[in-house]
């Protein structure tokens, strides 16, 4: 608290304002994504196409990551609290949520490709892949910031008043689990009702 | 600042302490040099990109001529547009942003000086990494527009570099406008609520914003494009079942608030410099602001009237083009604006002045052409013509190059301490003018003759008149040279040798004027309380019962306007250049530095400033191997340029903003 640089006109920290500013954009980053993949689900240029989905499978993976927004808010209680060591343990265990995720998502990515649907296949196959793998690539990046305010508040980087730190990489974290829900309803179960079911 | 490091650096490198010299241009993280820098490579941009045009114009001088080959003109057409826009014009607004955002809001920086740092050096290498691709089998060459799948079936690694230098680009732009946002939103001086703003601000948010809402969009069409040229996915294969227009639809989504990108800084420095120089306050300020942020909601409803003659159906043209007519609604309510701030007015011509004036007459004409496009039957004729060039020059030279170089003239006492010669800068002036319409101007004709853009060869069979029109826009391109060097000279010279301006050359109306020229590190000694719209203006000037304005001599109130002596009261015109030549009126804010004649660092005045960094010129550098090697498909120097950044990133958010500071560090470069 020692700087007179900074005044927050809005009574708003500089840098939760910035990452609520950046997840604007990225919405934006995500929703052209996930139009071009609505215009190119039915696109499968003769090969496989979404009713290779496994819906129990995805749920559950889904349902993982919601989870690991709970322990993301209970990370960031407990920095609030100034609960360092249940701040660290609801860190792992959103980064181990998170890893789980991936997993289904590596088991999924392998097993579509055994099946026949791989990326250069088709625009479905194009835009199905890049579009889940560019967000497991946020999920990847969460991990990565989630571990490492973990080892910073070891090497004590991260002070116990300084649960702002925690706060943004749970406003990331939210984010990226929010964009899910809408991928898995707009891209897996909706295609899937009207390919597979007719609509 | 000669501060000793007490605490000891968590960080791997020592910090750089140096913040004079000019190795300190390196480190630095003061928005103004960040500033400056941004200036001067935008200058060596703007010299590549003019050469490009000046191959072009040579080129189509003469019917059927051959100075070019085909693919050299395709590469140098493309690299023109893509260096106009993303290296030049933009750029050059971000080093406005840069300057005077802090500036302006009564701010001491801006709020992520070391983020603000990353943008810059992202900029310079995202423009060297396209440039480097001449030396590597040749530069882009499908237009800047890049259309899919022209530009996935050209073979060779040309339009690679185009979407991954336009990505590395795009992240610059990304993390200025999250800097920037925050700081107009979160960093202003107290008192200056937002509709005291001055319009330059104003134009600056709306920007920002247009880019963080757009930069997302291309970027997606970018990354399927790499997709698609790198590792053979479908997206834009219509063989495969992929949309041939889905590119458009996403390069116009962002294209088109990218116009108003490149537009919009330029509306908020003329709504500087008229006022200014009409001694009159801008007229209309809340329909000007209000107008700006109309344009950048309907900018983003617009995109696909650069689309009418693609398979988008009536219903699409028919509402395009409505929406297109509604949008120039809102810049006729400024040119009216800025017309009537200079009625009535007590207007000085000055070289900014001249090409503040400049810019609406040019860009006036640029915006009646482009009414003229949303006429869809009339845009059948003219798409893909001479005449949409006409238009888009005559906006974004005629209209943003010559706000931009408007408020080169008007800042530049503020940055240096010195002004420009006004004669050369009228002789610029001039010259530019005439090269810019002897240029753009008869393109009007010949494309409403027929002649194709585009096109690498003017074709014999337009006839003789085409081709006097091509002549003259050759002859205009080359008087725009000498323009340019006037321009240089001018700079150079004055930043020499030019007479010392004080703090208020112009009787100016804003915050920035109040300080020292050029300003210290921490911009103000004092942050100002702000009262008023045109803040500065206000501690000059009273008006009397008749609404004409009095200077407020030293020590007087807005109450008391004469003071006790009644100085000013002898009738006859106000005398700027006395007031201005005065130490700071209103003297509670009175700088020490003007007093005193020298400038105390911020250490003296106890003012804590972030301090200089290694890591974004390190973190960023790792662009350029991250850029080559996505585009050469080269694992390992992904995986270095990965680990490269990985560390930068480390080391950046270890390192505290200023030294023994531990609170205020920035998490990271998003």
């Amino acid at each position: 608290m020692s700087t007179a640089t900074h005044e927050n006109t809005l009574g708003v920290d500089h840098r939760k304002l910035a990452m609520w500013v950046f997840l604007g954009s990225e919405f934006l980053f995500f929703g052209a994504f996930i139009s071009t993949f609505l215009l190119y689900f039915r696109e499968t240029n003769g090969g496989p196409g979404v009713e290779l989905f496994d819906i129990a499978f995805t749920s559950i993976s889904s349902f993982i990551l919601l989870m690991s927004s709970l322990t993301m808010v209970l990370a960031h209680n407990a920095h609030a609290n100034r609960d360092m060591r249940r701040l660290r343990i609801w860190l792992l265990a959103t980064a181990f949520l998170g890893m789980v995720f991936i997993g289904g998502q590596a088991f999924e990515f392998t097993t579509f490709y055994n099946e026949g649907l791989q990326l250069t296949n088709s625009p479905m196959s194009s835009a199905f892949f890049v579009l889940t793998g560019l967000h497991g690539a946020h999920v990847t990046i969460g991990i990565v910031m989630l571990l490492s305010t973990y080892v910073l508040t070891k090497t004590g980087k991260i002070k116990p008043d300084q649960d702002v730190k925690t706060e943004m990489v749970g406003l990331y974290w939210h984010f990226v689990d929010i964009v899910w829900v809408l991928i898995f309803t707009v891209v897996y179960l909706i295609p899937y009702d009207v390919v597979v079911f007719g609509g | 600042m000669a501060t000793t490091t007490t605490s000891e650096s968590t960080s791997v490198l020592r910090r750089p302490m140096q913040t004079t010299g000019r190795w300190s241009f390196l480190t630095t993280v003061d928005h103004k040099k960040i500033g400056i820098m941004y200036f001067w490579t935008v200058l060596v941009f703007f010299a590549l990109g003019g050469f490009e045009a000046v191959f072009i114009r040579l080129q189509l001088a003469q019917a059927e001529a051959n100075v070019l080959s085909e693919e050299m003109y395709n590469q140098l057409f493309t690299m023109h547009g893509v260096t106009m826009v993303f290296l030049v014009v933009m750029p050059l607004s971000a080093a406005f942003f840069n300057y005077l955002i802090p500036l302006q809001i009564g701010a001491r920086d801006v709020a992520f000086p070391r983020l603000n740092a990353f943008s810059y050096w992202v900029y310079l290498f995202g423009g060297i990494f396209l440039y480097s691709s001449f030396f590597l089998g040749g530069a882009p060459n499908g237009g800047w527009f890049g259309y899919a799948p022209l530009s996935t079936a050209i073979p060779g690694n040309n339009m690679a570099f185009y979407a991954m230098g336009l990505q590395i680009l795009g992240i610059s732009s990304l993390a200025a406008s999250v800097n920037f946002i925050a700081t107009i939103l979160n960093m202003r001086a107290p008192g200056m609520t937002m509709m005291r703003l001055p319009v330059f601000i104003w134009m600056s948010l709306v920007v920002n914003f247009l880019l963080l809402f757009s930069l997302p969009i291309i970027t997606v069409g970018l990354i399927m494009l790499q997709f698609d040229i790198g590792l053979g996915t479908s997206f834009y294969q219509a063989s495969a079942g992929g949309d041939p227009i889905l590119w458009q639809h996403l390069f116009w989504l962002f294209g088109h608030p990218e116009v108003y990108i490149l537009i919009l800084p330029a509306m908020g420095i003329v709504s500087e410099v008229l006022p200014t120089f009409s001694k009159k306050p801008l007229f209309g300020y809340s329909f000007l602001v209000f107008a700006g942020a109309a344009i950048g909601f309907i900018g983003f409803g617009v995109w696909a009237h650069h689309m009418f003659t693609s398979a988008i159906g009536p219903v699409a043209r028919a509402s395009f083009g409505l929406a297109t007519m509604f949008i120039a609604v809102p810049t006729g309510i400024k040119i009216f604006n800025w017309v009537f701030t200079m009625i009535g007015g007590k207007i000085k011509f000055t070289t900014a002045m001249l090409f503040s004036v400049g810019f609406i007459a040019m860009f006036t004409i640029g915006g009646l052409s482009g009414v003229t496009h949303s006429i869809v039957p009339h845009d059948y004729q003219q798409t893909d013509t001479y005449w949409v060039v006409a238009h888009f020059h005559y906006v974004l030279f005629g209209g943003a190059l010559f706000g931009l170089v408007s408020g080169i003239y008007y800042w530049f006492p503020k940055v240096t301490g010195k002004l420009m010669s006004e004669s050369l800068g009228r002789a610029h002036f001039w010259t530019w003018f005439l090269g810019f319409n002897l240029t753009f101007g008869p393109m009007h004709m010949s494309g409403l003759l027929g002649q194709p853009r585009r096109t690498a060869v003017l074709p014999e069979g337009l006839g003789g008149t085409v081709e006097l029109y091509n002549l003259l826009s050759t002859i205009g391109a080359l008087v725009l040279i000498v323009s340019s060097l006037i321009f240089l000279f001018n700079l150079i010279t004055s930043i020499r040798n030019g007479e010392a301006s004080g703090t208020d050359p112009w009787d100016a109306r804003t915050l920035e004027w109040m300080t020292a020229s050029p300003p210290a590190e921490h911009n103000f000694d004092e942050i100002p309380v702000v009262e008023h719209r045109d803040e500065f203006w206000y501690r000059k000037y009273a008006e009397d019962e008749a609404g004409v304005p009095r200077p407020i001599p030293a020590g007087a109130s807005e109450d008391h306007p004469t003071g006790e002596a009644g100085a000013a009261a002898d009738g006859g015109e106000v005398a700027p250049a006395d007031v201005a030549a005065g130490t700071q009126v209103g003297t509670t804010e009175a700088d020490p530095a003007a007093e005193s004649g020298e400038q105390l660092d911020a250490h003296a005045l106890g003012i804590h400033m972030p301090d200089p960094s290694y890591w974004p010129i390190f973190m960023t550098a790792g662009f350029l191997p991250l850029g080559y090697g996505i585009v050469y498909k080269s694992w390992p120097i992904i995986l270095v340029a990965v680990v490269w950044m990985f560390i930068g990133f480390y080391g950046w958010i270890i390192e505290p903003v200023a030294e023994g500071d531990d609170d205020y560090d920035v998490d990271a470069a998003h």
